[in-house]
């Protein structure tokens, strides 16, 4: 147990050391270390020299490890967004987390991603989530929800019971690369044995995708959005 | 008649420079001979994707020079959710993060709460005993699970109804502890939701008996299974510089080489007075995943019986009727109690200003809990980092290079749980 309080003791001590060198080389970039539950957050001001930063504690301060980014938003009050970082040592053992805000207007901050490559996905997250974009990331797309989803889900002003809107017509977010092609079934249809590439004809694949598309058309025509609350019949 | 191409290059990096030099060439009969490069949709309904991963893999013959995996299949918004209801009325979906581990998700997200509250510190030793126990056998089901559907991904059939028989005996064992087989809910904010059944310990007992039965069978038929080597040795090889820069945790991470294990390098609960190793492998690879995956489970047992050993009396709960639920004859005969009971269950338990990190060593790696609190009985903000979803961003870096037969290999050694990379 006491073994257990002087290594506690250390780790926090350490944690201090690394976040005055921190605030000694960004000087007033850096706020005042703030400690809670044994925890030392540190306020980055200025969201643009965020790589920056990072790669400070990664080189020279040993945080090799970015654990997780996460979002706040602070919905009422400016700036709107938190960007969140927790780094951590495989050295030190240390933890350390940094801050940093960003406006609603702008909501766009530079990309983390040549610092550590795990933060594109955690990027990519936020920008799904918050809608806050990463300037430099290599590939912001959304990542949870579908490519073309309209909202940011996580703001506070979206409602926890969601919102209607347009699914895509396939699961897929594009057509599948070899669609269409001889060896490749339909996608809907009537049945497996119809859908079958072996046993279709070119002809007829057309003229089943124009039916499935006017389908839709009508169901959209009598719904209001092209997925309903049931089938209706097709129009003689 | 086209030519038979062989793979002339073992290193999977030169077989896709190789593969990509081919697809560029000029040489007018050469493409025509290979063609055009292929995309291949794997997933996200496919038994070997274990959920709803979607791969979508650029293919040059058999070798694949492109993949991006696509996820998000299986999201339900958990973060959402949370904002929106009390820190007790969570713990359910904690349930549904990693559903092959819930109670070591139940306790991961109890403790990161009592960190916030500040009484991670005053759990009762009982309590903390009860949880350890919780941890590692929800470490075992899982490792089983992993372990057996990367075997029968690999066609060894026998494997998985092997360890399949035994996470039966957890599920049990969940059964007679929780009331419920998976989705357990067994923790509570300050404590847990009950104590240990009578003649549990003895169960719990005769189970790590079998179950180290169980381990040694399964490593026979798999361990120096030729098949199986050969599929996993050398297939999905992780560097320590990547692992590192993905941000890779867990079994996956130790597999490198590498030495971190939360449970000992931030002690939390009772770890630091129990006596156990870390497993740790040397090449990388899927096969040192496996072995590794093993191992930790004869650790889990060899701290199992520690903790059964050692478990003392007591109260489960700590004493604070403004954070747990008082008894419930007290509530029906007293008024205090009665007010206790009535605000925690309408407004949940008063957390203070601030935030915390809290970061658990789960089967599949580390899961963490930032909590961002504004007071009051919700969350402002609380985000999952879970480790399938920041294992899983490595594979387009890992797969090109490998053969299609391969992504089976590398998946099933991952041992992801899309639930929880979803949330």
């Amino acid at each position: 147990m006491e073994q257990a309080k002087t290594i506690i003791n250390a780790r926090a001590e350490k944690t201090a050391e690394l976040a005055r060198r921190l605030k000694a080389k960004f000087a007033d970039l850096i706020s005042e270390p703030e400690e809670f539950r044994g925890e030392v957050s540190l306020k980055v001001a200025d969201a643009e020299r965020m790589p920056e930063v990072c790669q400070f504690a990664k080189r020279e301060l040993g945080f090799d490890y970015l654990v997780d980014i996460s979002s706040i938003d602070n919905y009422g009050d400016d700036p709107r967004f938190t960007i969140v970082y927790h780094l951590y040592g495989y050295g030190h053992l240390c933890y350390i987390r940094l801050k940093t805000e960003v406006g609603e207007e702008k909501a766009e901050m530079p990309t983390v991603t040549t610092v550590w490559r795990t933060a594109d996905w955690h990027e990519r997250e936020i920008y799904d989530m918050m809608g806050v974009r990463f300037r430099g990331h290599p590939d912001l797309r959304r990542i949870l929800m579908w490519e073309g989803y309209p909202y940011f889900p996580l703001r506070k002003d979206f409602p926890l019971a969601g919102r209607p809107t347009e699914l895509p017509d396939v699961a897929f977010t594009e057509p599948a690369p070899m669609a269409g092609g001889p060896f490749v079934t339909i996608a809907g249809g009537k049945d497996t044995i119809a859908r079958e590439p072996r046993v279709r004809i070119p002809e007829t694949d057309a003229l089943q995708t124009n039916a499935r598309l006017e389908r839709r058309r009508d169901i959209k025509e009598a719904h209001g959005r092209a997925y309903g609350p049931g089938p209706i019949e097709p129009k003689k | 008649m086209a030519d038979v191409r062989d793979i002339r290059f073992k290193e999977p990096m030169a077989r896709t420079a190789e593969a990509l030099g081919n697809s560029c060439s000029t040489d007018g009969e050469l493409e025509e001979l290979h063609g055009d490069k292929m995309v291949l949709n794997m997933g996200p309904s496919h038994p070997s994707t274990h959920g709803v991963l979607r791969i979508i893999l650029e293919l040059d013959g058999e070798i694949i020079t492109k993949a991006t995996p696509d996820v998000g299949y299986l999201h339900r918004g958990d973060e959402k959710i949370a904002e929106n209801m009390t820190y007790t009325q969570f713990i359910p979906y904690t349930d549904r993060l990693d559903y092959l581990a819930p109670l070591a998700n139940n306790v991961a997200y109890a403790l990161a709460v009592e960190k916030l509250l500040g009484i991670d510190k005053q759990l009762p030793p009982r309590c903390q005993y009860i949880r350890v126990i919780c941890c590692e056998l929800a470490r075992i089901s899982s490792h089983l699970l992993g372990v057996g559907a990367l075997a029968i991904d690999l066609g060894a059939m026998t494997v998985f109804l092997l360890t399949f028989t035994e996470r039966e005996k957890i599920y049990n064992l969940c059964e007679s502890l929780t009331g419920a087989r998976f989705t357990t809910s067994y923790t509570r904010i300050g404590g847990l939701s009950r104590d240990l059944p009578p003649g549990w310990v003895e169960q719990c007992r005769k189970f790590l008996h079998e179950v180290v039965v169980n381990i040694d069978e399964t490593e026979t038929l798999l361990t120096r299974n030729r098949i199986f080597v050969d599929r996993t040795q050398s297939v999905g090889v992780i560097s320590k510089e990547d692992a590192i820069d993905y941000g890779l945790t867990g079994p996956n991470f130790r597999g490198t080489g590498l030495d971190h294990d939360l449970r000992k390098t931030q002690p939390y609960l009772v770890y630091d007075e129990l006596e156990f190793d870390v497993p740790v492998g040397t090449a990388g690879d899927s096969y040192d995943r496996y072995l590794l995956r093993i191992e930790e489970m004869r650790q889990s047992v060899k701290i199992l019986h520690q903790c059964l050993d050692k478990l003392p009396g007591g109260p489960v709960n700590v004493p604070d009727m403004k954070i747990v639920l008082p008894p419930k004859d007290r509530v029906l005969t007293r008024m205090e109690e009665l007010i206790h009971h009535f605000i925690n269950v309408t407004q949940g338990v008063n957390a203070p200003l601030g935030e915390i990190y809290f970061g658990h060593e789960n089967p599949k790696g580390e899961l963490g809990f930032y909590i961002y609190s504004k007071g009051g009985g919700t969350p402002h903000r609380l985000k999952i980092r879970s480790p399938s979803f920041v294992n899983l961003s490595i594979l387009s870096k890992l797969l090109p290079g490998h053969m299609v037969s391969d992504v089976v290999a590398i998946l099933g050694s991952f041992d992801f749980v899309m639930g929880e990379c979803d949330r």
